[in-house]
């Protein structure tokens, strides 16, 4: 099963986002954008190409981005944001707190160049932080989708739903494996059926768990392999029934362990089904300027990382 | 709506017990910049507003109004309930316990009359841009008026929603200053000096206009005016002279009742000076 998961190119989740923008601009005209001086990083060039009086250039101004924004969404508009991840929640978390989560705005904050995979910038920009911000928003929807078909089926997805949602994608051209046109918020997609170990992944991390799946196996070991692309509202039942039957679990994502997707399904196993657990994450450090593939291997994020892990638990 | 002058002052009159009332009964809250705003409040919502107490989140067809200093809640409390958005009664609730009327304003509990929460300072002005632009957008010809403090001023997100509506040309949109001069610690120029503001605005590509807070007649006209510039290309404030406290006579010209309430000896002598011209709830 996990063998039909293969890739012929690669392409950046972030040109996802833009390519369902162009695709939102043309079917909802309710749809804006905004964005805070990083139009080519976005990939909305299109959109706003082809509707002007929906896109609004802001500047480096992001904290008044999102209060236009939530003014916007007031009067009935889907405003979108756009800007790098660090930007879209750190430097602004007050704003979006009050103007936006607080006040039940639907507002869509789209996140690029999020995690170590942002490379050679370093860590002023690779925010591995921004998860666990906000996840701690009552009401705020958080997806971190796996590949640029994904990313593209998530983008147009939000559009149709009520509520802010912060969605989390990246800068690297990344193999592109899951279907066209598939996406369910807070649905969780079941990649490989196994019984000795759960593997949850999300956003890039999960072309490494199906690679570090398909080593697992070829050792013997039976994996169920989760993608986990709305990290809240959490599939608890995907990954409840899944540990029920493996008995222990492993939850890789590119995002501190603090705060992130592993902490979530930690309190959800403790608390319905305590199984042992491994995290393949950032171990509370800040990143540094390098390849994505350099770094991620260096803070413990590679395909070998996620075997280790999954070979400690089931010794 | 229309009112004559008189009417206003009575129900000005009325929003200044009512703030009182509202403050006392919890021992908290902000009466001071919440007094020097009710002549404000009044007359926007007794006859400048073109508005629907039956209230509709979208605001289509409608003026729509934003408060960034939300802490001057008793006040938009107090005009809401008078102009018919909820029951006068509910302002006995004001900061208690599963209440609608918040400590600071907010939409979380279903209060008709707010479209955003505000208390976290700076963030209005953006907001009403926001709402600006898609008035624009839909071809809807109402106006946006945004309230902000002067002391709010000291937030940098102030200063980039200028910058933007300037640029923009958001000129469907009027915001005012609750200029007072004073904030929680002090007085603007003891605490953060303000400088030249009316420089300032212009120099971020606004028209400046200036009005007494307290004169009827002046907020009237002065807020006519800054209608009157759409189509200019340009966003306009106006800087709005109040007294922090207007009204009663302890409370005014000092910052020392920005967030403390009257205890009961001073609630007495409060109301003693506002007339009651509607029904106390």
């Amino acid at each position: 099963m996990l063998d039909k998961y293969t890739y012929t190119e690669k392409k950046a989740t972030r040109d996802g986002f833009g390519a369902a923008m162009t695709e939102l601009g043309r079917e909802n005209k309710k749809v804006v954008a905004l964005c805070a001086d990083l139009i080519g990083s976005l990939k909305i060039n299109t959109f706003i190409s082809e509707n002007p009086d929906r896109f609004f250039q802001v500047g480096i101004a992001e904290a008044n981005m999102m209060g236009i924004a939530a003014g916007l969404a007031t009067t009935g508009m889907i405003p979108f944001t756009t800007t790098f991840a660090n930007f879209s929640t750190g430097r602004v978390y007050d704003q979006i707190r009050q103007s936006i989560a607080y006040s039940h705005k639907n507002v869509k904050i789209c996140a690029s160049h999020a995690g170590l995979t942002l490379g050679e910038d370093g860590a002023t920009h690779q925010i591995l932080e921004d998860v666990g911000m906000m996840k701690m928003l009552p009401g705020m929807t958080v997806i971190n989708p796996a590949d640029y078909n994904q990313t593209k089926a998530a983008t147009k997805a939000i559009a149709d739903f009520d509520g802010p949602v912060y969605l989390r994608f990246g800068r690297p051209g990344w193999p592109v494996f899951m279907p066209e046109g598939e996406f369910e918020i807070g649905k969780a997609v079941l990649m490989n059926e196994g019984t000795d170990i759960t593997i949850v992944a999300t956003g890039h991390m999960l072309w490494y768990a199906v690679e570090a799946a398909k080593k697992l196996e070829a050792q013997g070991m039976s994996v169920e392999l989760i993608n986990i692309h709305t990290i809240k509202p959490l599939d608890e039942e995907a990954i409840l029934k899944s540990v029920r039957k493996t008995g222990k679990c492993v939850v890789a994502e590119e995002h501190q362990m603090n705060g992130g997707l592993g902490e979530s399904v930690a309190r959800l196993l403790a608390t319905n089904h305590p199984s042992p657990m491994g995290f393949v994450a950032v171990n509370d450090s800040f990143g540094e300027s390098g390849t994505p593939t350099q770094l991620l291997e260096k803070y413990g994020l590679s395909i070998d990382d996620i075997v280790a892990a999954c070979q400690k638990l089931n010794a | 709506m229309s009112t004559d002058t008189n009417k206003l002052k009575q129900i000005a009159s009325q929003v200044r017990r009512d703030i009182i009332r509202q403050v006392a009964a919890v021992n908290s809250g902000h009466p001071g910049g919440s007094l020097g705003c009710a002549d404000l409040f009044t007359a926007l919502y007794f006859d400048i507003l073109d508005h629907d107490p039956s209230f509709n989140m979208k605001g289509e067809g409608e003026d729509m109004f934003f408060l960034s200093n939300g802490h001057i809640s008793p006040v938009w409390y107090s005009v809401l309930a008078r102009s018919g958005y909820f029951p006068v009664s509910e302002l006995a609730t004001f900061r208690k316990l599963n209440s609608r009327l918040q400590g600071h304003p907010a939409t979380h509990e279903g209060l008709p009359g707010i479209r955003i929460a505000s208390g976290s300072l700076g963030q209005g002005i953006s907001v009403a841009i926001g709402a600006a632009l898609s008035k624009r957008l839909k071809g809807d010809d109402k106006h946006i008026f945004v309230l902000t403090g002067d002391g709010e001023l000291q937030e940098g997100q102030i200063w980039e929603a200028l910058m933007f509506a300037n640029h923009h040309k958001v000129d469907n949109l009027t915001a005012i200053v609750d200029y007072n001069g004073q904030q929680i610690d002090g007085s603007n120029d003891d605490v953060m000096t303000l400088g030249d503001l009316k420089g300032k605005w212009v120099s971020f590509g606004w028209t400046v206009l200036e009005m007494d807070g307290h004169d009827f007649d002046s907020i009237k006209n002065t807020i006519a005016q800054a209608k009157s510039k759409r189509g200019s290309g340009k966003p306009t404030v106006i800087l709005m002279k109040t007294e922090m406290g207007k009204g009663v006579d302890f409370m005014e010209g000092t910052h020392n009742w920005h967030g403390k309430a009257p205890n009961a000896e001073q609630t007495e002598n409060a109301l003693s000076q506002l007339e009651e011209t509607l029904r106390d709830y």
